[in-house]
């Protein structure tokens, strides 16, 4: 054998005492991972819609539904709203959107890992794949809700403004957030269902702590519940740059972003290091 | 290490815990202390846990191929999946240099709704494949697979012989330095078995080569050197047959009576070596040596007519000899009178076995008045056991003698 072998060395010792090691191996099994988390994601996308007669349309029924709900109950003055600034189905459709966006980044990592138990307990494999994967299937979701807005806009004459890129940035920054809080909390929800089911719950909860269907409440517990929540900047300045083509939540927004990174890269060093761990508690 | 060590283990422990909700806590423990540092092992069991491979050490060259056998929980799956980086040791070093491929489950990442096709593609990407690879080796699989017509097929129509020849065949084209293997050849025919061995003894000889498998067979085909784990401790390593004869003996069969309708009752086997009197339950002989049986039961009255058909298996309980009593010497007639116990004796004067441990299984049936065989009025099975010694390490249960000329 001409060429030198690399070796790879398994002991107890913790990962993190080789740091630079450590972050080597993430950076490269980031980029040898791009060419299976793309198989991985046309696999389960095509696999998703191919066994079912609605296909693609359950990406964008749900927040069209919710969005005629609200619509509806607020146009019955069940309940009144303050001025959002825009007409008020494109508030809510918007967010709702956003919000669905945020959601589903969340539950991904763990969602992800827990389908791929047989094959994270049999196959060595990148596992940064499976977050790629992730992503991936959330900002497909993504691109198929973009279709329902552009109708939508065009009907309530929502004028085309370049603030739409900054926009990307937004959903991007959303999609992070919503990826790290779920890696922080996946190591600890492979071994425990409690934190799968709290998940569905907290995220209800928070739909309503979060500007989706109404804007930020005026001067009441509520509007400081609904202002430390990390998800409220995110969505409003998004939300703005799309209809409105400009902010007035950019300090939120970055120092949001700020955070999102430094945990992201935190949360990525967690799930690395704890994976060999879950998967000897997962196959005992 | 030496250059051509590509697996070097090394003082290997893992334990495992008993109770569920105790071993989850633990991993919540371990995920944190990893997180803080730790540095070295944990070496000390809390409480439930148990060591689930204890102290394994061995070194693999390039070229080698060695068996991991043992009985069921012996630490051999988990020895593999440390090897894999699929677990952490929690005492111990593995090295491993090169490229690792892994068998250990045929077609995980299949996707049942996917055709076999799509599927070629993603579990090549996941085995780490990339498409240029798939694309240039994927007539290669398919021909391999045997799955020609079904290529357009999504995979849940498979039969599970044919996901497992699909899963060998992507698997096997890779090119690794370092295969593990693990029970992977249960499934599928004779036919695509023998295809698996021939190409792993092929992959074989330019990587190291770790193959877990309960089939002795394959085992003795392929291996060069094998382990034997009992309880997680190496108990034996070196040449494949003595391994495999030290499995066997953790083999115990305990003897069972069973008669269906009750009719044989009080059976009992005592063996002997030829002419030796020394009656027992369990004998020592060399290859070709022959011994003497005696067997005593009591048949229901109803019985008339019967023969004895004497089985012999090796120690993975696989026949290797049968003796009819038919063949020579007439019916036996019960005692139906009082239905007392009737004693039979025999003389077999050479057992051409190779060396192992053997039992002897007893069938008594009816013989028809035309002296046809008819139904089975009961067994004992593993009635006794022969430890046979032979000089020579054969894989086949009988070893005859030619007459040679040169």
């Amino acid at each position: 054998m001409d060429r030198p072998l690399k070796e790879t060395v398994y002991s107890p010792d913790s990962e993190l005492l080789s740091f630079g090691r450590l972050l080597r191996s993430m950076l490269s099994d980031l980029l040898n991972s791009r060419e299976l988390a793309w198989r991985l994601m046309v696999r389960n996308i095509s696999a998703q819609y191919r066994q079912s007669l609605l296909g693609y349309a359950w990406a964008f029924l749900p927040p069209l539904f919710t969005t005629a709900i609200w619509v509806f109950l607020q146009s019955q003055k069940v309940f009144t709203v303050a001025d959002t600034g825009m007409p008020y189905p494109v508030f809510v459709l918007t967010g709702t959107v956003l919000w669905q966006t945020f959601v589903e980044a969340l539950n991904a990592p763990l969602q992800m890992v827990n389908e791929s138990k047989a094959m994270l307990s049999k196959i060595n494999f990148p596992r940064e794949a499976l977050i790629l994967t992730g992503i991936g299937q959330v900002l497909f979701s993504f691109t198929i809700r973009v279709f329902i807005l552009i109708p939508v806009y065009w009907w309530f004459e929502v004028p085309f403004q370049a603030g739409v890129l900054l926009a990307l940035i937004g959903v991007l920054a959303l999609i992070a957030l919503g990826i790290t809080i779920g890696l922080l909390l996946t190591p600890l929800g492979m071994l425990y269902q409690d934190i799968g089911r709290g998940l569905g719950f907290g995220t209800q909860a928070l739909f309503f702590l979060t500007p989706i269907v109404y804007p930020v409440p005026q001067a009441s517990w509520a509007e400081t519940l609904v202002t430390l929540n990390p998800v409220t900047p995110l969505l409003q300045a998004t939300r703005d740059w799309l209809v409105l083509g400009q902010t007035g939540h950019l300090d939120g927004f970055f120092w949001v972003c700020v955070l999102t990174l430094i945990f992201l890269f935190a949360g990525w060093i967690l799930y690395r290091i704890a994976m060999p761990h879950l998967i000897s508690r997962m196959s005992a | 290490m030496s250059d051509d060590v590509l697996v070097k283990v090394d003082g290997v422990s893992k334990k495992f815990c008993r109770s569920l909700k105790r071993s989850l806590w633990y991993g919540v423990k371990d995920v944190g202390s990893e997180l803080f540092g730790r540095e070295g092992g944990h070496g000390e069991l809390r409480k439930n846990e148990f060591w689930a491979v204890d102290d394994v050490s061995f070194e693999l060259r390039r070229g080698e191929c060695l068996g991991l056998i043992g009985p069921n929980g012996a630490g051999k799956s988990t020895l593999l999946k440390m090897l894999n980086g699929l677990m952490k040791p929690d005492i111990g070093t593995i090295r491993m240099r090169g490229r690792t491929g892994a068998l250990i489950e045929l077609g995980a990442g299949f996707n049942p709704i996917l055709t076999a096709r799509e599927n070629i593609y993603v579990n090549g990407s996941v085995l780490g494949f990339t498409k240029q690879e798939i694309d240039r080796t994927f007539n290669e699989i398919v021909d391999f697979a045997e799955i020609g017509d079904f290529l357009d097929t999504p995979v849940q129509n498979f039969s599970s012989g044919m996901k497992v020849r699909l899963g060998f065949a992507i698997a096997a084209q890779m090119e690794p330095d370092v295969l593990l293997i693990d029970e992977v050849l249960a499934v599928g025919d004779a036919a695509f078995r023998s295809k698996c061995i021939n190409s792993i003894s092929k992959i074989t000889n330019h990587s190291s080569v770790i193959l877990v498998s309960h089939s002795m067979p394959a085992v003795a085909r392929v291996c060069n050197r094998s382990i034997c784990l009992k309880d997680g401790v190496n108990a034996f390593e070196g040449q494949t047959p003595q391994a495999i004869l030290k499995y066997l003996d953790f083999l115990t069969v305990d003897s069972s009576l069973s008669s269906p309708d009750g009719l044989l009752k009080d059976c009992k086997l005592r063996i002997s070596n030829k002419d030796k009197e020394n009656w027992s339950q369990e004998i020592t002989m060399k290859s070709g040596e022959g011994v003497d049986i005696e067997l005593s039961f009591s048949l229901d009255t109803t019985v008339n007519d019967f023969c004895i058909n004497i089985g012999i298996s090796d120690g993975d309980m696989n026949p290797a000899i049968q003796i009819y009593s038919l063949r020579s010497h007439p019916a036996f007639m019960n005692n139906r009178a009082n239905g007392s116990e009737k004693k039979i004796s025999a003389t077999i004067d050479n057992l051409p076995l190779k060396s192992g441990r053997f039992h002897i299984n007893v069938y008594i049936a009816e013989v028809r008045s035309d002296y046809t065989i008819g139904r089975v009025f009961g067994s004992l099975l593993s009635a006794a056991v022969i430890n046979v010694v032979d000089h020579y390490p054969g894989f086949a249960p009988v070893q005859l003698v030619a007459v040679w000329r040169d």
